[in-house]
């Protein structure tokens, strides 16, 4: 007989972090765009934790984040046009700067000083540009999750962006628990030491860390290909790590690679072995839907781009995969409202970070269960 | 950094009194109903009767969710009693006061800040300061005093912010010279995306405007915060005529011909009632006396022409004040 949620739950959602909508924290750091997306030619528009942005470059090269609203009638700024340091509107042409005051009211000889938008703190790092929709005053530039890999130069490769039709925790628990590979992507990746192989969930902080090691494995075709990158006509045995950090609120960079079996991998020496970085970040966009930007990283045969488009295909091929599944999932959460979640040992990952997350949105005196369906945020 | 005015009264205890500069006061409130103050707010306390028994002072501080308030209070020597009771409150004291209230929002995103006290002017940027080095912001915090006896929290200031504080003081023989500090900002790359935060009196603030207009800064970011308009007369009692309705109303000092409009049940349009939008905007057709617009929305062209006003904050006065004639004002609405 399925759990079926109490008849209070339509009044009071229970505080709880197996929550099937999860709330996001509005105080943190969310990627909002790869740099290359947000220039001085045309303002971009995303919705970022439940708020409408229009994005866009000033003449010093510096993103900034304003919303997407006009203060004069709430046209949305992001149809407008990027005039130098300004953006204009493009109902009735009031233009912002940066901090988002108005400086240009046409039909007039002076501006209302009253006239500003949201203008959001911005921080640029690691090929990302991250925004916070939060608390201003809150806002430490130090804060931002740790993605180095993404722009130092012991690392090559690349990455996309996937809009996903689905509450962003679904995303982070997939990611936590990488059993669903042996079953969702059996042709690359998958295999069925994953769910035998035991794991350890470690937490600290606003981390969690599930490690997972597969010893004296064959490798699967995705890892097979690039052990023959690195060592031409390799065959045989290799030992496989999985090693997945979550830092809050959605940023998730999995240490994963395969050495030839018995050659040190487990104790510290991957000479033998390919390693790369699946480097995952997850922004709500509203309850439903998410933005989810993730590239592969590697440290080997850094020139060729060659094996960078290779990768990024091949994880582009894998990730379709779970997009699929994810979007799937939140079907079946939508038309079944009467059923709860039900938690695994293999969710140990997954509910660390939902625990982390409610005590990150209980600072903010929200609730972790979103609102019901339609309210969006 | 949305605007909050609205007003709900209710109980806050003193927790805490203190000298923190020679006449100034630093008074910790607890307030019954807590809620954040964020930097620029300020709080409204009630001291007396009516609109003229309620005082505004900035918070300095607000810490643990709003539940402690610090306000700095100078003991004015032409006090009307305000200060004066604000020094008399001990630990244990009941206060009757708003909750957070601002119109002097701290912007995010601007390329430099530059925030520039005069004495007392601090309270209103101390909390600002911090949120802009937290930020990892680029500015820079400008005091000026006539002595730093009389300078609240200079000390605290120069420890938490280092170089990036900026000294005056009138009796060291280094006070501001507000138009070096203005065209030095001119100078800058950043001139046009630098945001000017000012809280003084009244002559430095001018100062800081005429300046800043004079370097051709843009008006938009230059930010301060004017409790209650101030015109270039005291108010007093006009008439206001409407040829085309036929009617005659008396404004009173206290009020304007907005409201006054509007008791005699004249239809008119009004939208931010503190002479910012335009809507309220009426032509004069005649006026016997002058006219001190008091708004931000005509151009200081167009107030020379003086054929425009605005309902909600423009007044008039009688050109010859010791004859006991009001002025007359012939208008049309729109």
């Amino acid at each position: 007989m399925p759990r079926t949620a109490s008849p209070l739950a339509d009044t009071a959602p229970p505080a709880t972090a197996a929550a099937k909508i999860f709330n996001y924290p509005r105080n943190a750091w969310y990627v909002a765009a790869w740099d290359h997306e947000v220039t001085g030619k045309q303002p971009l528009a995303r919705t970022i934790a439940g708020v409408p942005l229009a994005l866009w470059r000033n003449t010093e090269g510096r993103a900034v984040a304003l919303a997407d609203a006009c203060w004069h009638r709430l046209a949305p700024l992001s149809k407008g046009k990027i005039l130098g340091d300004e953006l204009q509107c493009p109902y009735h042409g009031l233009r912002y700067n940066a901090a988002g005051r108005c400086t240009v009211m046409p039909a007039q000889e002076t501006i209302n000083p009253s006239a500003v938008v949201p203008s959001y703190p911005v921080v640029e790092r690691y090929r990302y540009v991250w925004v916070w929709v939060g608390d201003p005053d809150l806002a430490d530039p130090t804060a931002v999750p740790d993605m180095h890999q993404m722009d130092d130069p012991a690392w090559a490769g690349d990455g996309e962006t996937i809009h996903a039709d689905c509450n962003y925790q679904l995303i982070l628990d997939n990611l936590m628990d990488l059993t669903h590979e042996e079953f969702v992507h059996s042709s690359s990746i998958g295999q069925e030491e994953l769910s035998e192989a035991e794991f350890d969930v470690t937490h600290e902080g606003n981390t969690v860390t599930v490690t997972r090691w597969m010893r004296d494995i064959d490798a699967p075709p995705f890892w097979l290909k690039n052990m023959r990158d690195r060592f031409p006509g390799f065959s045989g045995k290799v030992d496989r790590w999985q090693i997945i950090k979550f830092e809050a609120p959605g940023t998730i960079c999995i240490d994963v690679g395969v050495a030839k079996a018995g050659t040190g991998a487990p104790e510290g020496d991957r000479s033998q072995g390919v390693n790369g970085y699946v480097m995952n970040t997850i922004t709500p966009e509203t309850d439903r839907t998410s933005h989810y930007f993730w590239a592969f990283m590697r440290n080997y045969c850094l020139d060729s781009q060659t094996i960078t488009t290779q990768l990024r295909q091949g994880v582009h091929g894998v990730f379709g995969e779970d997009e699929e599944m994810l979007r799937a999932q939140q079907r079946a959460i939508d038309a079944n409202p009467e059923h709860e979640f039900y938690s695994l040992n293999i969710d140990a990952g997954g509910m660390w970070v939902r625990q982390i997350l409610e005590r990150m949105l209980k600072a903010e005196g929200r609730p972790s269960s979103a609102p019901a369906a339609g309210q969006g945020a | 950094m949305a605007v909050q005015t609205q007003t709900r009264w209710q109980r806050a205890r003193v927790v805490e009194v203190s000298d923190v500069a020679d006449g100034i006061r630093r008074i910790v409130l607890a307030p019954e109903q807590p809620e954040h103050a964020a930097p620029g707010t300020h709080i409204d306390v009630r001291i007396g009767d009516g609109a003229r028994g309620v005082r505004s002072y900035s918070v300095v501080r607000s810490e643990d969710g709003g539940r402690r308030l610090t306000l700095s209070v100078r003991l004015s020597p032409t006090s009307s009693g305000g200060s004066a009771a604000m020094h008399r409150l001990q630990v244990g004291d009941d206060l009757t006061v708003t909750g957070p209230l601002q119109n002097f929002p701290l912007a995010v995103g601007a390329t430099r800040y530059v925030l520039v006290a005069g004495g007392i002017g601090v309270t209103a940027l101390v909390a600002m300061a911090s949120a802009l080095r937290r930020r990892g912001a680029d500015y820079n915090l400008v005091l000026a005093g006539r002595s730093r006896a009389v300078m609240a929290y200079l000390d605290d200031l120069v420890a938490e912010h280092g170089d990036r504080v900026r000294v005056h003081v009138d009796d060291e023989g280094t006070p501001l010279a507000v138009d070096d500090l203005i065209a030095g900002i001119a100078r800058t790359p950043a001139a046009e995306g630098t945001e000017l935060y000012m809280c003084g009196p009244i002559g430095l603030m001018n100062a800081i405007s005429r300046s800043w207009a004079g370097h051709d800064l843009p008006a938009t970011n230059l930010r301060f915060e004017t409790f209650g308009s101030s015109g270039r007369y005291p108010a007093e009692e006009f008439l206001v005529r409407i040829p085309d309705l036929d009617r005659e109303i008396t404004v009173a000092p206290d009020t304007s011909i907005l409201d006054s409009l509007e008791a005699a049940g004249v239809e008119t349009l009004s939208d931010c009632r503190k002479g910012e939008c335009g809507l309220c905007l009426a032509k004069v057709v005649d006026s016997t006396g002058t006219i001190d617009h008091r708004d931000v929305f005509l151009s200081e062209s167009q107030k020379e022409r003086s054929d425009r006003l605005c309902l909600c904050v423009s007044r008039a006065v009688a050109a010859n004040s010791g004859s006991g004639e009001p002025a007359v004002l012939s208008l049309r609405l729109t």
